[in-house]
């Protein structure tokens, strides 16, 4: 079955390099997607089932949602993919793919260096993650629903739909007027 | 049906992946891009997390992996409302127009 | 009486703190009285310690008094205490009796200026500096009192410092004395690193067991205490301070030559006699210089057209016969010139300031003339002090502590026919300016219009010096004739006996040299300066003369080899560090701190793409290192 984790490692690295090099930001969502789905594949050829729900569930389902959402919103459509092409010239991204190729080859290097042999994935069932994570991680769990929250509120306040403010004095002027607006529409 | 590989190569894969992912973040322009890129690079470090978790048959490289899926959901939900409101005030989603922080 | 003894420095220290702090808030009258009336009372109280101590004269021959201790280190203790013996009685006398008239006469003379009261404290103070070094009974107290004194000298000499030049003098006089002041606190940590103690009495006691004779460390300890006398009675070489002293009232000159300052060289010497007894280096070096310095000031005194500074040089070049006397062991004979010389030199000094008041601050002697009969007060006291100066034969007193000096510049321990020759050519040079210091002031016709004549208040204290001018060599007569030896007699329990060659020629011979000698000096005078002032154009005319009255008139040229050799360096160093080199290096961190915050600032582009190039380039090589590693 190691031909499995091949398969799905070289799903995941060429749709990675698709998602990269797409002009079309759908594109690269479908992409990003096929990616996710090899992560969760690769996921579970590792004995982490648990994991490879996860990255299903909220991953692939979720957040990219989320994502094809706000691309909608923006009306992202063929101008931006114009765009996208016109930035994406060859003296743009061979610099920084040199360096990250340069990255990549120091890490080859180290990891090749520290020679450990072959092995059997342990599956490792989602009863021992839960127990692991509601025990010895209860805390990083209280902090990570404590983010999630922040996040929430920052995101609705954030998301909140504004008028272009160039002066922070002239701001509650606008305010005004807009809820001025609103009663008049009411 | 579990494969024998070595972590070697898993983690080589995770490494690759998150190459990919620093490339796609410096070679964008574009903010959405962008923030996909750095999906790619969580999604490496993770599978990196649930590898080393495999090898061990301990259960807390998936522990970490759903930490980073948590951080990874925040971050996008903050990271998508601040495109929305960059776009809406610059209408453009050009990283190079953002450069009033500069010192 | 002993336990009055501290009143005599508290008197003078009570009256400096009145004038100090209420000064302002006082009458001028009331000024005078406390800033005169306190060195009267310490003069008093000396005069009844004194006595006493005279009359039953205790066992060890000093008086001690601890008021209390001043600190504790270790087993190092500093005390506060007084002593008075025969030598600091000598000098306690001289400080506070002449420093008395002075301030009598000071009273009258500073009535018109504006700072009457802070003159008063001054000189208070400069009085009770003077009086702590004269009775401390260790050296730290002594140099407490040492320090005092320059500080002292340094506010009276620049008294009217609204004058830069005065100003000038006074840095001078501070800085010149200071390196003395620096060589001697080197030689006092030398005495208590090598005797443990610092008290004069036990360093007495033990100095032959703590130093071998005419060992190095007793020659170099020996001499540094020497380099701080030098340093305060202005010796060669650091005698160029004291003319330019003369920047400050004339009371203050006064002070400074007769009773105070410039003795405490002397003192110093006289009081660690015994360390200077056991190196003869020392003492040939202590003769040496005052041979020199009396001969080089003489020559000096002899050009100079400035009543005062003429004064001045004879001063230096008498303190030269008490140093040359010290050099070769005639401790007593050294002691008594420095007391004749209070007299003399507080007279002169006091008569010309009275001269140059009235003729309205005229200091050129050239300018004067014809006041024998204008101001004969100040004429026969002048006269009474000019004799003694120039140690005219048997009437006046400067003769008889003169003499002795010459006298054992040959024949005791450490004399020898040069410096004999030497002292006794001085005595032929004080002569000769002596005399035309008094020709050209008093005799001949007059130049400048006279004003207010001296009042009672200055007059008296100048009638008492002349007195005492004429009238004290008499306690002290030669072996050959008299041999009254009532001031030697005094002093022996603190100073030695002076220690004689033998086969030497007979005294009568050096009397009579001497007198000649003297004589000699008043022909010269009297010929060149009275009776053929032509031959004077003459000399004018000669080339040679010229030159050398000009080097003599600048003193031998020491200050402008001074400035040259020190100052124009070091105002030259300054000037090259003005822009404060050793500052570079905190400056230059600075610097670099500040350019490296420009260069950091450049990469807060506001580029995001830059910054994550920036992560990915540290990542590398932190890999880079963990790879190399």
């Amino acid at each position: 079955m190691e031909i499995a984790f091949y398969i799905a490692g070289t799903v995941a690295v060429v749709a990675t390099l698709m998602v990269i090099t797409r002009h079309n930001p759908v594109h690269a969502l479908l992409y990003l997607n096929v990616s996710l789905l090899a992560h969760a594949m690769l996921f579970y050829l590792l004995g982490a089932s648990f994991a490879a729900l996860l990255e299903i569930i909220i991953y692939a389902g979720a957040i990219m949602v989320l994502f094809i959402f706000v691309v909608m919103l923006l009306n992202l459509g063929k101008e931006t993919a114009e765009q996208e092409r016109k930035w994406l010239k060859v003296k743009v991204w061979v610099g920084p793919t040199l360096l990250a190729a340069v990255l990549f080859a120091e890490f080859l290097v180290l990891v090749l260096s520290s020679g450990q042999g072959t092995y059997s994935p342990a599956v490792v069932s989602p009863r021992q993650v839960a127990v692991s994570l509601f025990r010895e991680y209860l805390i990083g769990v209280e902090l990570a629903a404590m983010l999630l929250m922040a996040a929430v509120v920052g995101a609705a306040h954030i998301g909140r739909h504004k008028r272009l403010v160039l002066h922070r004095f002239l701001k509650e002027e606008v305010e005004k007027e807009e809820e001025k607006h609103e009663a008049v529409m009411l | 049906m579990k494969p024998s590989v070595s972590i070697e190569v898993v983690v080589l894969l995770a490494g690759l992946l998150f190459a990919l992912g620093i490339v796609g973040v410096i070679i964008r322009k574009n903010i959405i891009f962008m923030l996909l890129s750095v999906e790619i690079m969580l999604n490496a470090s993770g599978l990196a997390f649930v590898a080393a978790g495999s090898r061990w048959g301990q259960p807390d490289g998936q522990v970490m992996f759903v930490f980073i899926l948590a951080m990874a959901a925040a971050e996008v939900s903050i990271g998508l409302a601040l495109i929305l409101q960059i776009y809406h005030q610059h209408k453009s989603l050009d990283i190079d127009n953002l450069k009033e922080m500069n010192g | 009486m002993d336990k009055f003894l501290w009143l005599i420095p508290a008197l003078p220290l009570g009256g400096f703190l009145i004038l100090a702090f209420a000064g302002k808030y006082i009458s001028r009258k009331a000024v005078a009285i406390v800033g005169a009336g306190s060195i009267c009372l310490s003069a008093l109280v000396m005069f009844a310690v004194g006595g006493a101590f005279l009359s039953g004269m205790p066992e060890n021959a000093v008086y001690t008094q601890t008021l209390w201790t001043w600190f504790e280190v270790g087993d190092f203790n500093a005390k506060i205490t007084l002593s008075l013996d025969a030598l600091s009685l000598v000098f306690v006398f001289a400080i506070t009796f002449i420093g008395a008239l002075i301030h009598i006469y000071s009273t009258a003379f500073m009535e018109a200026d504006r700072d009457y009261a802070r003159f008063f404290a001054s000189m208070n103070l400069f009085v009770f500096s003077m009086l702590v070094l004269v009775l401390a009974d260790n050296l730290l107290l002594m140099y407490l009192g040492w320090e005092g004194v320059g500080l002292c000298s340094y506010l009276l000499i620049g008294f009217w410092y609204e004058q830069p030049a005065n100003g000038a003098a006074a840095r001078k006089a501070f800085t010149v004395t200071r390196i003395g002041d620096a060589a001697m606190a080197i030689g006092l940590f030398m005495v208590f690193q090598q005797a443990g103690t610092l008290v004069v009495s036990e360093i007495g006691a033990n100095a032959s067991a703590i130093w071998q004779p005419n060992s190095t460390s007793v020659t170099i300890t020996a001499l540094l205490l020497l380099a701080g006398g030098l340093g305060k009675s202005a010796q060669l070489p650091l005698q160029t301070w004291l003319p330019d002293a003369m920047a400050g009232p004339s009371p203050v000159s006064a002070l400074i030559h007769a009773a105070t300052m410039v003795t405490a060289g002397v003192y110093l010497v006289a009081r660690m006699h015994t360390i200077f007894a056991l190196s003869e280096t020392a003492r040939l070096v202590v003769a040496v210089i005052g041979a020199a310095t009396l001969l080089l000031a003489g020559l000096t005194a002899l050009t100079q057209y400035d009543i005062k500074r003429v004064l001045a040089y004879s001063t230096i070049s008498q303190i030269g016969y008490m140093f040359l006397a010290l050099g070769v062991g005639a401790w007593t004979a050294a002691v008594f010139h420095f007391m004749i010389h209070a007299f003399f030199k507080a007279l002169l000094f006091l008569a010309a300031g009275a001269i140059i008041e009235s003729l309205h601050h005229e200091h050129n002697m050239f300018k004067m003339g014809g006041l024998k009969d204008k101001m004969p007060v100040v004429f026969w006291t002048f006269l009474a002090g000019a004799i003694s100066l120039a140690a005219v034969p048997l009437v006046s007193a400067g003769f008889y502590s003169k003499d002795q000096i010459l006298w054992y510049s040959w024949s005791a321990g450490g004399g020898n026919a040069v410096l004999w020759a030497v002292a006794l050519a001085g005595a032929l040079i004080t002569a000769a300016y002596t005399t035309r210091m008094m020709i050209l002031t008093f005799w001949g016709e007059s130049h400048t219009p006279i004003g207010h004549l001296p009042g009672r208040r200055m007059t008296m204290p100048l009638v008492v010096l002349a007195l005492f001018s004429v009238f004290a060599g008499f306690i002290e007569l030669p072996h050959n004739f008299g041999h009254f030896t009532l001031f030697s007699d005094l002093l022996h329990p603190v100073l030695p006996e002076t220690f004689m060659k033998e086969n030497i020629p007979s005294e009568w011979l050096f009397q009579l040299l001497a007198a000649l000698a003297t004589l000699g000096g008043i022909f010269l005078g009297y010929y060149y300066y009275y009776q053929k002032p032509s031959r004077i154009e003459n000399l004018r005319r000669n080339g040679l003369v010229v030159q050398l009255h000009r080097f003599w008139f600048s003193g031998w040229a020491f200050d402008a080899l001074y400035d040259r050799m020190l100052v124009k360096p070091f105002i030259y160093i300054s000037s090259i560090n003005k822009k404060d080199i050793t500052d570079k290096l905190y400056t230059g961190i600075a610097a670099i701190t500040g350019d490296m915050y420009k260069l950091l600032s450049r990469t807060q582009s506001g580029s995001l793409r830059w910054y994550i190039m920036g992560l990915v380039a540290g990542a590398i090589l932190i890999l880079g290192i963990q790879i190399m590693l």
